[in-house]
């Protein structure tokens, strides 16, 4: 490279500043190159870690290293420093609302994948291998809920709902009063989780060749047999895959939930929001790291589930 | 394309699998998706009522009052820190991402679970890892203060726009860096090598061969960070306090006020026709540069 | 099995140990943190009312599901009605009046007993949004509230309500970091208070009882039905901007024990309850020499109630001298509950502190419920929040 260069008519005073600038460039690029894994992850991570770490600090009020303790993982299971602390106002953490919101998220996940992930593949099928009237829209509808701003969807649907009830209300006289709760919740879950297992599977769909469902179909088999047999078994991993990615988003949802829940309805996320307003607790900090610590599993989970993406 | 006379048994029966398998999803979607947002727009043309929230003379005065200039301030603010935030996201993630498809096979998994394991993390356990740090009597200020006694006043680095900006990028950066990836791996890398050798430099190279080529992928990650920024509550809400309000708190603060709901709903169709001039952008050169290579 | 199958296996198992763990669960009851007053008041409690386990239904004990605002009630009240009537209750909070409010005005998710205040008790009355109690069910109220809350004029004869607390706003702050005392609503705006720092005080996230405050500080009236005085307040609080560091969702005291601010508007007993905390001596707590309102949150049972008869005897409950004493004591707010004064019940130091009982009762102003003139509150209140954030 640097020959053609010098057999150019230009003078060569020029083209090694040239080259020198080249290489500059060069070296630049390399430095970037290994800086940026440090201050990346670093600043991914650190966060993370020092949540971790000060989840064992003894100091409540400060974030000055006082010594190791347990005490906020014991408070997290009602046993601990602040039951006898005489902590007055609501900083004190309470586990049974801590555990009735554990609850009511995983009821909400639980169903939320399920209906989603069902419908969700029914109609990344019915999009991906069939022509119909209306495909075009169907698609469309099915993409938006990813692009629209959780906030728009939050509100309307808590529009949606409360002039729903009511109408419902006055319509029955008063005998049928429907009320936001966890169905609601569920119901505003599987609104946005639908189209994500569908991206999932339909990805997976769209990488896999016909031939084996056209074989299928030679051999004699009916739809239902070739979906049954054929098609479901070879998109299971993408199935798998878009009910974890489902069950992540309903459970660290707030937006929507915030907007259409009522009693009951309080999930983790919304319990978590308000310990992190109001009190000033180290006891979040070991309950992040009991999320942290479960999140990891759940990638770990889906790394194993998905290694079979070999054929 | 349908057949204009379906007779046999299998075409009908094909029909309705089609028909079962699309229509309860699309029911779903069309019932708590569709027509939600008509209930929106809906109540955006309305009049605001204390009894029932939205009352019969459809008015425009929703958007009129949103229009003021003290609202409109409020979604520029929100706009501005959102692309503020993807560019920044684009920064950083952009090297990460190369640096993760250039690694060696074996280590590139490892890499990337890095990048992954906070994703799935839930958001507001990062977004309070933040607020642990900067808040006072915070990591930074209980440093500053108690360990190294640079200065007696606290540092107030919470319910700044800094703030917010900063766990915007911390929140999103994994929602940027993935779709970056994903272009990265496949890109043919003999492309920058073919390059040089006509006698470019790497920064011609990779302007002019590498960026264009990847771009989808960039333009991918935008707007998965920039929409989701734009209309973003919780972040602001948290680290923001009342020194930086975003167009998802105003539209909060409307929504959770007695006759307030119309403009709430006003609000939030303005914000939206910004997040469609985001999509129509994103649709237009995304596709393009699709095409290019 | 395959290493496939075992994970999902063990998800699936997790994931259903979790979901068991927790509905079954129930922490050990926390102890006390004063034991001198609750346990006097959990024995006196036991005493005057008799025990008696109420029948289940469906197999199930009864449940009351109650909407009170954050730090208002005592530790134990809840768990003592539990343990008295076996009786499942789930207790949820609020921040601000606005949000119950949007809460019910949007069809009510449940709840028996929400706790509001009292321009909003006419509001939701108007709305008909409560059921009228049931007095046949509730005869400590007869017997043991104050003449002063018998037929207010936000709800003449109890139709609906009965009150629950009552109290006035001002301004905490810390001593130890002001400049000067702060009197006054002009101090608790003023630089110099904070030696020339900004963002050092929070105000309160509610529409009508900030709005309030500073109008009775501008001389003007706190029931004003007029845009014009609204917008004063607008561009009063406007330009001071710069001292206000965020609208607390009734926190303020917490984030004023933190440090993170050095002032804050609040509920009178939210202060004291913080002010009793060890290591928060320094703090303290100002009626606003402008003035201040008086408010009063009532119980009330809306439309759509579970178990109304329940709630009945929850309001009675909470109407028990010594129950009414103990949580008086511990929100550290003002007693509708004449008996338990007469009987010195409650803390002496609170009976005496005029901060709590203020000797002008009678002349304080109380917010009254504005009708659909109420839109022009909302809609200043979005353009002060809008406005301050820069």
């Amino acid at each position: 490279m640097a020959q053609a260069i010098l057999s150019n008519a230009e003078g060569l005073s020029v083209n090694a500043a040239q080259l020198r600038g080249d290489l500059a460039i060069r070296r630049t690029g390399r430095t970037i190159r290994w800086i940026t894994p440090f201050v990346c992850y670093g600043f991914l991570w650190l966060p993370i870690l020092i949540l971790i770490v000060f989840s064992f600090n003894s100091s409540r009020t400060n974030a000055v290293w006082q010594g190791f303790t347990l005490d906020w993982y014991r408070s997290l299971f009602g046993l601990g420093i602040d039951s006898v602390n005489g902590v007055r106002t609501e900083a004190r953490f309470s586990t049974r609302g801590l555990l009735d919101a554990v609850n009511a998220s995983i009821t909400v996940a639980i169903a939320a994948t399920i209906i989603a992930t069902f419908l969700g593949t029914c109609i990344a099928i019915g999009l991906e291998r069939y022509r119909f009237r209306g495909r075009r829209l169907i698609d469309l509808i099915v993409y938006l809920p990813v692009v629209i701003p959780e906030i728009t969807m939050g509100l309307s649907l808590q529009l949606f709902f409360s002039a729903t009830f009511r109408t419902a209300s006055s319509a029955s006289g008063g005998a049928i009063n429907p009320t936001f709760g966890l169905l609601t919740v569920i119901i505003g879950h599987v609104v946005f989780c639908l189209p994500f297992v569908s991206i999932t599977v339909r990805a997976r769909l769209a990488g896999m060749s016909k031939s084996i469902e056209e074989a299928a179909h030679d051999l004699g088999a009916n739809e239902w047999q070739v979906m049954r047999r054929v098609t479901l078994p070879l998109i299971a991993p993408g199935i798998v895959a878009g009910a974890l990615l489902a069950m992540t988003l309903s459970l660290d949802d707030y937006v929507v939930t915030f907007f259409v829940n009522g009693t009951g309805g309080t999930t983790l996320p919304i319990y978590v929001f308000s310990l992190i307003k109001f009190a000033v607790n180290p006891s979040i900090n070991a309950l992040s790291t009991i999320i942290v610590i479960v999140s990891m599993s759940l990638v770990l989970l889906s790394l194993i589930l998905q290694r079979s993406r070999a054929d | 394309m349908a057949a204009v006379q379906p007779v046999s048994y299998n075409e009908r029966r094909q029909r309705l699998q089609v028909r079962l398998l699309v229509w309860p999803a699309a029911f779903w979607l069309i019932m708590f998706f569709v027509i939600p947002f008509l209930v929106i727009i809906a109540y955006s043309i309305l009049t605001p009522s204390q009894r029932y929230q939205a009352a019969a003379p459809f008015t425009l005065f929703n958007y009129q009052y949103v229009a003021k200039d003290i609202f409109i301030s409020v979604l520029v603010r929100s706009v501005g820190m959102a692309i503020l935030a993807t560019l920044f996201c684009v920064a950083l993630g952009y090297p990460l991402a190369f640096f993760i498809a250039t690694a060696p096979k074996r280590v590139r998994n490892i890499f990337l679970l890095l990048v992954i394991i906070p994703f799935w993390t839930n958001f507001l356990i990062r977004i309070y890892a933040w607020i642990f740090i900067i808040r006072d009597n915070g990591l930074l200020d209980s440093l500053v203060r108690e360990v190294l006694k640079l200065t007696t006043q606290p540092l107030g680095l919470m319910y700044t726009p800094f703030a917010v900006f900063i766990v915007l990028v911390y929140g999103y950066l994994p929602f940027m860096t993935l779709p970056i990836y994903t272009s990265i791996e496949k890109y043919n890398f003999r492309l920058t090598e073919a390059a040089n050798d006509l006698g470019a430099n790497d920064l011609r190279a990779f302007l002019r061969i590498m960026l264009p080529v990847t771009l989808p992928g960039v333009l991918a990650g935008s707007i998965l960070v920039f929409i989701p920024a734009l209309g973003s509550f919780v972040v602001p809400d948290l680290v923001g306090g009342s020194g930086f309000v975003m167009v998802g708190n105003q539209i909060t603060t409307f929504s959770q006020s007695a006759t307030g709901k119309t403009y709430g709903a006003a609000l939030s169709l303005v914000m939206m026709v910004v997040v469609v001039a985001a999509l129509v952008i994103y649709f237009r050169y995304g596709d393009r540069n699709a095409a290019a290579i | 099995m395959s290493q496939k199958r075992f994970a999902l296996l063990s998800l699936a198992v997790a994931m259903l140990a979790a979901l068991m763990f927790s509905s079954v669960a129930r922490p050990v009851t926390a102890q006390s943190g004063t034991p001198a007053a609750t346990s006097a008041g959990t024995a006196a409690a036991a005493q005057s009312t008799p025990v008696a386990t109420l029948p289940f239904v469906n197999g199930k004990p009864q449940e009351l599901k109650i909407y009170n605002f954050t730090t208002y009630i005592a530790d134990d009240t809840i768990a003592n009605f539990e343990k008295l009537y076996n009786v499942k209750i789930t207790y949820d909070t609020f921040g601000k009046a606005d949000e119950m409010y949007a809460k019910l005005q949007a069809g009510n998710p449940g709840y028996d007993i929400v706790i509001s205040p009292d321009y909003m008790v006419t509001q939701l009355s108007g709305l008909d949004l409560l059921l009228p109690l049931d007095f046949k069910n509730i005869p400590n109220f007869g017997k043991n509230a104050s003449a002063a809350f018998k037929n207010p004029a936000y709800d003449p004869g109890n139709k609906f309500s009965v009150a629950y607390q009552w109290g006035t706003m001002g301004i905490g702050y810390n001593t130890a970091k002001v400049a000067k005392p702060i009197t006054g609503i002009a101090d608790l705006f003023d630089p110099a208070t904070y030696g020339g720092q900004k963002k050092r005080t929070a105000l309160l996230n509610s529409s009508r009882e900030t709005i309030a405050l500073i109008l009775i500080y501008l001389g003007l009236d706190a029931n004003t039905t007029n845009k014009a005085d609204l917008d004063k307040v607008r561009d009063y609080l406007l330009k001071n901007k710069d001292s206000i560091a965020a609208f607390h969702n009734d926190d303020g005291q917490t984030i004023l024990a933190q440090g993170s601010i050095d002032a804050v508007m609040e509920w009178s007993g939210d202060m004291f309850q913080v002010m009793a905390e060890k290591g928060n001596e320094k703090l303290a707590y100002v009626v606003p020499k402008e003035g201040t309102f008086r408010w009063t949150d009532n119980m009330v049972i809306p439309k759509g109630a579970g178990n109304k008869a329940l709630a009945e005897l929850f309001i009675n409950y909470v109407y028990d001298a010594a129950v009414g004493a103990s949580i008086a004591n511990y929100t550290q707010y003002g007693s509708p509950n004449q008996a338990a004064i007469d009987m010195k019940l409650i803390d002496e130091t609170l009976l005496s502190n005029p901060a709590v009982y203020p000797a002008n009762f009678d002349k304080l102003v109380v917010l009254k419920d504005l009708g659909d003139a109420a839109t022009i509150y909302d809609q200043t209140w979005a353009e002060i929040v809008a406005g301050v954030g820069n």
